[in-house]
């Protein structure tokens, strides 16, 4: 048991977030996916900062995680417009910016 | 060299034993807790299996002593965003499921194979590094840099090397919440009535009095229950309009019922 086997498990986890964009087309789980991305990306900043023995690591998950936030907060509220407009959460759906 | 590599191999197996027990537990779960997400139909569910990987990643990071990114990771993501996620279920509709058909021919079978070959790509590339390495680069630890505590740590490099980036982190954080407002903002079509037109369409309408109450029978109390006239028939009135287009009929199972509950001491 060493430091690597956390950044095979996010290496596993980026991949799944990635599989659920390339399969999932309900928007919201798209967002999910995206999210699961993020969060594996954070398990790795947090392993390397542990294994340079510095905080920096720890630091810059923690900014990703705001910027996850304001993202988040962000597309749902486009999601949502898109969704009155639509009555769809597909991404197939949405595939011109207006009407 | 030789002390410093003697030290962190030292913290390496002082921490190995139950930072591997938490470790064999949290990430087989987190990755099974992962692919239910992606492969799941329902997206409440989906929603709550990354509930489950993140808390088991807030429970990573505190056996890699980040114990502020594990408060943080269940404060913001699963008490914040997985909420917001949650609500716009909601708001969207809960059975706004995916249908199942593929639209592109292929798509599974090609993102499968990317994934895979994908996961092999980076987890070969990681294992072949660190198979490489022969024990001359070890972790250094974060004992030393955790020494006055964790958040002291973190809040000294924030406020020092990565103030700039702090503030522009609280810009951006104003701006999305500005953009939110403004997206989620809906227009309002028709204008608002006013008093006096209420209580004209009100009075002056079909029915001057309050329309029927739902039906309230000994084997439902649903709101999408029609009350019962005198004569047995079904008062439309009496379900709110708005109940029939999301359950289909109002509650025709429910309906039955009732009438025969009524009917059995007549």
């Amino acid at each position: 048991m060493n430091e690597s086997y956390y950044l095979l498990l996010a290496a596993l986890l980026f991949t799944i977030g990635g599989l659920g964009v390339l399969v999932r087309r309900n928007a919201i789980l798209v967002f999910m996916s995206v999210e699961l991305m993020l969060n594996s990306v954070n398990l790795t900043l947090v392993t390397f900062s542990r294994t340079i023995g510095t905080l920096d690591g720890q630091v810059m998950a923690f900014f990703v995680m705001v910027v996850a936030a304001a993202e988040v907060v962000v597309g749902l509220a486009i999601l949502m417009s898109i969704f009155r407009s639509r009555r769809s959460a597909s991404v197939d759906d949405a595939s011109l910016l207006k009407f | 060299m030789s002390p410093e590599l003697a030290a962190s191999e030292a913290v390496l197996a002082a921490t190995s034993t139950g930072e591997a027990v938490t470790f064999w537990i949290l990430g087989p779960l987190s990755v099974i807790a992962a692919l239910m997400m992606v492969l799941s139909k329902n997206a409440v569910h989906a929603a709550l299996f990354l509930a489950a990987v993140m808390l088991s990643l807030a429970g990573l990071y505190a056996a890699q002593d980040a114990p502020f990114l594990a408060a943080v990771q269940v404060i913001v993501y699963t008490g914040a965003i997985l909420m917001l996620f949650l609500f716009v279920l909601m708001l969207v509709g809960v059975d706004a499921s995916d249908s199942l058909v593929e639209t592109l021919r292929g798509q599974r079978v090609g993102a499968a194979i990317v994934g895979l070959g994908f996961a092999a790509l980076l987890m070969g590339t990681i294992a072949s590094a660190v198979l490489q390495d022969d024990g001359t680069v070890a972790a250094v630890g974060l004992d030393r840099a955790n020494e006055e505590g964790n958040v002291v740590g973190i809040a000294r490099l924030l406020f020092t090397d990565y103030l700039f980036a702090f503030e522009i982190t609280s810009a951006l954080l104003i701006t999305a919440a500005l953009g939110a407002m403004v997206l989620a903002h809906k227009e309002r079509t028709e204008p608002k009535l006013s008093q006096r037109e209420m209580s004209r369409r009100r009075f002056a309408g079909d029915s001057p009095i309050a329309l029927p109450g739902p039906g309230v029978f000994a084997g439902t109390n649903s709101s999408a229950t029609r009350a019962l006239l005198p004569d047995g028939s079904e008062a439309e009135q009496s379900v709110s309009p708005i109940l029939t287009p999301t359950s289909g009929k109002p509650a025709a199972g429910a309906d039955s019922e009732g009438t025969q509950s009524i009917e059995r001491p007549s």
